[in-house]
């Protein structure tokens, strides 16, 4: 073997396991689900025949499912804003001159380590049991039930219970950004007597304008793919009435997904409102990378 | 005279330090950080208290701390739950899925890297594209799939580590090579033209000279899909199933509250539990952890 070939053979083997795997952990998959949404598929080795746009038609008249649609887009604008405000606040009280500053970052960043189903364990017991009972101690008659089983207030215990978790991360990204902004523009501003907030809303934001598109490409997608916590915390509940439908209240697409599959074992009709879920994240990426690109034609 | 003097130094507020106002941003930045823990707080405190207690009287303090190790130890012994097997099973899984995606996306991105062909450029522009595919798209034909693989192979992929651990590969290598190519980049091809010249070989080269050179990006890649695949639910649960022999931590809380329903104190120890690990290696680990997660964000 000349030492060309042997050069190749190496370069093939070092390629061998990711494209092995890639192929057949998600390519052989992907196909399967594209092809498996045009039949009637029950998720059994059994041959499946060819349905056409039979689940597709299907689950547009599915009310259930264009409810979890319509609350998942509620719910990711909410969270997309709640989770940034609330990151830039903290990021802002972490770059300031106090004490204790890298012990506070470190801090905030905690419920990000712990995985949705275990944090979702928390925040139930603490809407289900803890605030109920400070709300009726304080005689707040908002708090003294469950946010939880009431549809008009379960979103807000996802939002909250989501902003809890992500904000700390966002925060670590903010701070970065801050971080790289050079003293000497900070300061030359003050010199001129520009008030804290004008600082804050003329140099630093524009200069952090890189970092709020990351940010916020990062929590739509996280946002729109929620699944641990809605399970762990509400689990779709409580049903409620929407156009004259019985629906899960805080039912959202991935949760819809699965259940659709699992619990009402229309495994085909599952697999075609993935197929509209992967379209819509689809467009959110497109988005993204044509804001990209317009960005860096300005600079 | 003293007039005089006194406004430049007024003006200049913010960069020469102003007791009151860095007293007030510390004491909002305090009680903020006393919100985002209270959740920790409260699994602590009700860690420590028995059911009687909890349904009597949801807010309160503990009447004998003494409860938590009663509480640990009914929820260490029971078998639903069964922590240590569970923290096993997520350790081996998690510990060998990273070694699997590190190492074998370093190699992939390096000749990717190295390699500037039609056929280079065109699989890692797949690996880039098949970042935007989620989970829910492939989910349910994974499972039939690795079945009827597993079956064919004779090498079980349903409920078994490698099978567990060779979809993790899959799905984490995209974002690892995506991280290690624009890293790898950056690093100047004179020392391993200098290697090849010396006689090295392709594979030691790439051993000897370039794996230790990506130590900081390692990091990152570490640090994102360790924090995922550790407190990952979904693909446990389809491909190792609820109840199996080979469980993980979130799998073994899921279960867990799932039988013991508003036994809070047992919910709370169990959620402590799980917490622990990720948390212990957090205060050894925080810098790394940290830079990990911004590094990873950013690229």
């Amino acid at each position: 073997m000349t030492s060309k070939q042997k050069r190749k053979l190496t370069e093939g083997l070092f390629l061998a396991p990711t494209i092995l795997a890639f192929i057949v952990v998600q390519i052989i998959p992907f196909i399967y689900g594209i092809y498996y949404s045009f039949t009637d598929w029950a998720g059994t080795g059994a041959a499946s025949k060819m349905v056409g746009l039979e689940n597709y038609i299907k689950i547009f008249q599915d009310k259930g499912f264009l409810h979890s649609f319509l609350i998942t887009l509620e719910f990711t604008v909410l969270n997309v804003v709640a989770v940034n405000v609330v990151a830039f606040l903290i990021s802002l009280l972490v770059t300031s001159e106090i004490r204790g500053r890298n012990v506070y970052r470190a801090g905030f960043f905690v419920p990000n380590l712990i995985g949705g189903i275990v944090l979702g364990s928390i925040w139930q017991f603490i809407f289900s049991s803890i605030l109920p009972s400070v709300g009726q101690a304080l005689n707040i008659a908002g708090l003294s039930k469950s946010l939880i089983t009431n549809p008009k207030t379960v979103m807000f215990t996802m939002v909250t219970v989501n902003t809890w978790q992500y904000a700390g991360y966002i925060m670590l990204i903010f701070v970065a950004a801050i971080q790289g902004i050079p003293k000497s523009v900070m300061e030359a501003a003050e010199v001129d007597g520009a008030p804290y907030w004008r600082r804050v809303r003329s140099i630093q934001i524009p200069l952090m304008a890189n970092s709020f598109t990351i940010s916020l490409f990062l929590t739509l997608t996280n946002s729109f793919k929620m699944y641990d916590v809605n399970v762990a915390l509400t689990n779709g509940g409580p049903t409620g009435l929407w156009n004259k439908t019985i629906v899960n209240s805080s039912e959202l697409l991935a949760l819809n997904i699965y259940n659709t599959a699992f619990k009402y074992n229309k495994m085909a009709q599952g697999q075609a409102k993935a197929v509209i879920f992967f379209l819509v994240l689809v467009i959110f990426s497109v988005i993204q990378v044509s804001w990209n690109k317009s960005k860096e034609v300005e600079m | 005279m003293a007039k005089k003097k006194e406004i430049p130094v007024e003006r200049m507020a913010g960069s020469k330090p102003r007791p009151g106002r860095r007293l007030a941003l510390e004491i909002v930045t305090l009680l903020l950080f006393i919100l985002f823990m209270l959740p920790f707080v409260i699994v602590v405190l009700n860690s420590m208290r028995t059911n009687a207690e909890i349904i009597n009287k949801p807010v309160g303090w503990p009447e004998s701390a003494g409860n938590l190790f009663v509480n640990i130890k009914s929820v260490w012994e029971n078998p639903t739950f069964n922590f240590l097997s569970a923290l096993r099973d997520s350790v081996i899984i998690t510990v060998i899925s990273l070694a699997v995606i590190s190492i074998f996306s370093a190699m992939a991105a390096w000749v990717l890297v190295r390699n500037k062909t039609r056929w280079s450029s065109l699989l890692f522009l797949m690996y880039v594209a098949a970042m935007v595919i989620p989970f829910q798209v492939v989910m349910f034909p994974l499972v039939t799939w690795f079945r009827d693989l597993g079956n064919f192979l004779h090498i079980p992929m349903l409920r078994s580590y490698q099978g567990i651990i060779f979809a993790y590969l899959g799905f984490g290598e995209a974002m690892s090579i995506f991280i290690f190519h624009g890293f790898i980049k950056g690093v100047p091809l004179e020392l391993e033209e200098a290697a090849d010249i010396d006689g090295c070989s392709r594979a030691g080269t790439f051993f000897r000279i370039v794996l230790p050179l990506l130590q900081p990006v390692f990091v990152t890649v570490l640090v994102l899909n360790g924090l995922w695949i550790w407190n990952d639910y979904l693909l446990p649960l389809l491909l190792l199933g609820a109840g199996g022999d080979i469980r993980t931590i979130p799998l073994a809380v899921a279960g867990f509250i799932g039988s013991f329903v508003k036994q809070w104190h047992l919910i709370m120890v169990s959620t402590l539990l799980a917490m622990l690990p990720i948390i212990i290696l957090y205060i050894f680990a925080q810098k790394y952890i940290v830079q990990g997660m911004v590094d990873g964000s950013i690229k």
